[in-house]
């Protein structure tokens, strides 16, 4: 602590130059934290998804539909303990801008299938009570301001009108919370009877099944199963873990994860530079003064200690203070609840920020250290004159 | 009772030879002194004639190519590098030229600096600081950057700094070559005050006869020999 003063110094020598330095890493490091909390967003149904479910759609893509008697030849298969089935219903609130997950399921089922969606027992009943019922995650119904006992009308980019009516109309029933804090909370689902009954076409066809497993060591094994035994139907089927389904369908997008990836490494390599060339020009313009040090008796680790703990200084400030900005703002809310219906910056982001800013100050620091410990006091002393 | 100064610097045959590519240069050549204690040695020569070279084999920045440098009971070319570090830390005040303070540390910091490496706690190293600035009369001007300060102020925290750790010798490099006659002499009294008042051995390299006549000796060096002669 006692050196703290110096190494201070060091930092003050050249305030602009510090300041911006300090700056481009704040950045740097708020760029992150904002790419981790999307990279997670789009790929919180991965790291959510159950290790015992598997989804089953069509061999072909996702948007053709099978059918809704697949469900009792799923559940036949040796191994499965449960299935339930889902139907994209592309949901539109009001203005196509208000779009979210909409899904007709069976609501017993859904329920048994997704323990992570916490939903009061009297909510359930009315659920199955109530035939145009729905139950919404509770992200989309703070957006909305909806609470239980609103009639709510929906329009399907997908399955036009009810026969009958201008627009789908439910009632909220339920608000479900989600059991971590990664769990995505912004899905509406329906009753399939009432949905099978009001849709004028494609009747007894269902998007995809999710199906639970008594044995996840079994997976491999009983997707095989399923599919073997859609074979050569016209309704063949895919069937894979449910973390491989999520991250198919948000590949869809693109390859976020190795987005993010090149962004923060080119990011990173940037500040590397930017770094390590204000460390090098402190050194270099203190040379004088690193000879002075030393032949007060200043010893060289000493003085590789105190450059390296201005590279640190700066680079963990920097880091810390990016990251903690963007904690804050992204605790404040999700900015685009519409594109990511899951917005926060989990812990090994954080972390791996901490990490990455402690890795920067040693990084940007080592060889302007090392070069002021090698130093030769009477070098540095002629130079200066 | 023995009151007779002891030899406190004693260097013994030696030579620096310095490499620059292929041609070999011999700054110092089977060069002899011996400094007493609570001496003030001024050492003058032309410029290139090794008196910076020689204060650097006293100070321990630099190690001679032959013969020996013992400090009282050190010998300081034989000690690691690690060693010689603490050495300087324990026996030796510089006193730089151009004064060499950390423009962003006050006077106080500047001068706190050698006390660092010391065990002393903040307490202690406040009063010694204190003591320091009291000695070369910059008491008021504690809390200064050395921006904010003349020349002269600077070399005197610059004498302050050398002296707060009470080395065995302080070794003054052109310590008024920067500055004004008023400075200088300013400078060279408060030098003359500690050597007489508080027995501190100096070594001073100066190209200024002025500077030198304020000396209790002077030594002349020239193509890397001593002589106790100016060279003409």
């Amino acid at each position: 602590m006692k050196f703290l003063p110096l190494v201070l110094a060091g930092l003050k020598r050249r305030k602009l130059r510090t300041t911006l330095t300090f700056l481009s890493i704040f950045i740097a490091f708020m760029l992150f934290a904002f790419l981790g909390a999307i990279k997670e967003a789009f790929l919180a149904g991965v790291s959510m998804a159950g290790q015992d479910r598997l989804v089953t759609r069509h061999k072909v893509s996702l948007i053709q539909t099978l059918p809704q008697s697949h469900t009792a030849r799923i559940k036949a298969v040796e191994g499965v303990a449960a299935a339930c089935h889902f139907t994209w219903f592309g949901g539109i609130y009001q203005d196509p801008k208000n779009f979210f997950a909409t899904m007709p399921t069976e609501p017993e089922e859904f329920l048994d299938m997704f323990p992570e969606f916490i939903l009061d027992e009297t909510e359930k009943q009315a659920w199955l009570a109530t035939r145009t019922g729905a139950i919404v995650g509770r992200t989309t119904a703070d957006r909305f301001k909806w609470k239980i006992g609103d009639r709510i009308p929906l329009q399907s980019p997908i399955w036009g009108q009810p026969a009958g009516q201008t627009q789908w109309e439910f009632e909220i029933v339920g608000i479900f919370e989600g059991a971590k804090k990664g769990t995505d909370t912004s899905g509406f689902y329906f009753r399939y009877d009432y949905f099978e009954e009001a849709r004028q076409e494609q009747k007894g066809q269902v998007g995809w099944f999710t199906i639970r497993i008594a044995n996840p060591d079994k997976a491999a094994e009983i997707a095989a199963k399923i599919d073997g035994e859609f074979a050569n139907s016209a309704y063949e089927t895919k069937t894979e873990p449910e973390g491989a389904f999520a991250a198919a369908f948000a590949q869809q997008v693109g390859d976020i994860a190795t987005i993010v990836m090149a962004v923060v490494g080119a990011v990173f390599f940037t500040i590397l530079l930017v770094a390590g060339n204000t460390m090098a020009q402190s050194v270099r313009e203190r040379t004088e003064e690193l000879g002075v040090l030393k032949a007060m008796g200043f010893t060289n680790p000493l003085v590789l200690r105190l450059v390296m703990l201005e590279s640190c200084f700066i680079a963990i400030g920097g880091g810390f203070g990016g990251l903690g900005a963007a904690w804050l703002i992204i605790a404040a809310g999700n900015p685009v609840p519409t594109v990511l219906p899951v917005f926060y910056l989990p812990a090994n982001s954080l972390i791996l920020g901490a990490l990455l800013a402690v890795a920067l100050g040693v990084i940007a620091g080592a060889l302007p250290a090392w070069q002021a410990m090698r130093l030769r006091i009477s070098d540095a002393l002629r130079r200066g004159a | 009772m023995n009151l007779t100064p002891q030899i406190l610097v004693s260097i013994e045959n030696v030579s620096r030879t310095f490499r620059r590519g292929t041609e070999e240069i011999q700054v110092l050549s089977g060069l002899d002194l011996e400094v007493k204690e609570a001496e003030f040695l001024a050492l003058m020569g032309p410029s290139g004639s090794g008196k910076s070279t020689l204060l650097n084999l006293i100070g321990g920045l630099d190690r001679p190519t032959a013969g020996t440098v013992r400090i009282g009971p050190d010998r300081v070319d034989q000690l690691s590098d690690r060693q010689l570090a603490a050495w300087r830390a324990r026996h030796i005040g510089f006193v730089f030229q151009f004064y060499n303070l950390l423009p962003a540390l006050s006077a106080e910091r500047n001068i706190e600096l050698p006390l660092l490496l010391t065990h002393l706690n903040k307490a202690a190293r406040r009063q010694h600081v204190a003591a320091a600035l009291a000695a070369v009369g910059l008491t008021h001007r504690a809390k200064h950057f050395p921006r904010t300060l003349s020349g002269g102020e600077q070399q005197r925290v610059g004498i302050a700094r050398a002296i707060v750790t009470d080395p065995t010798v302080l070794l003054c490099d052109e310590p008024t070559g920067d500055l004004d006659r008023k400075s200088g002499d300013e400078i060279l009294t408060l030098l003359q005050t500690l050597n007489q008042q508080y027995g501190k051995t100096i070594i001073m390299v100066t190209h200024d006869p002025h500077a030198s006549a304020k000396a209790s000796r002077t030594v002349h060096l020239d193509k890397g020999q001593l002589s106790n002669t100016p060279v003409e």
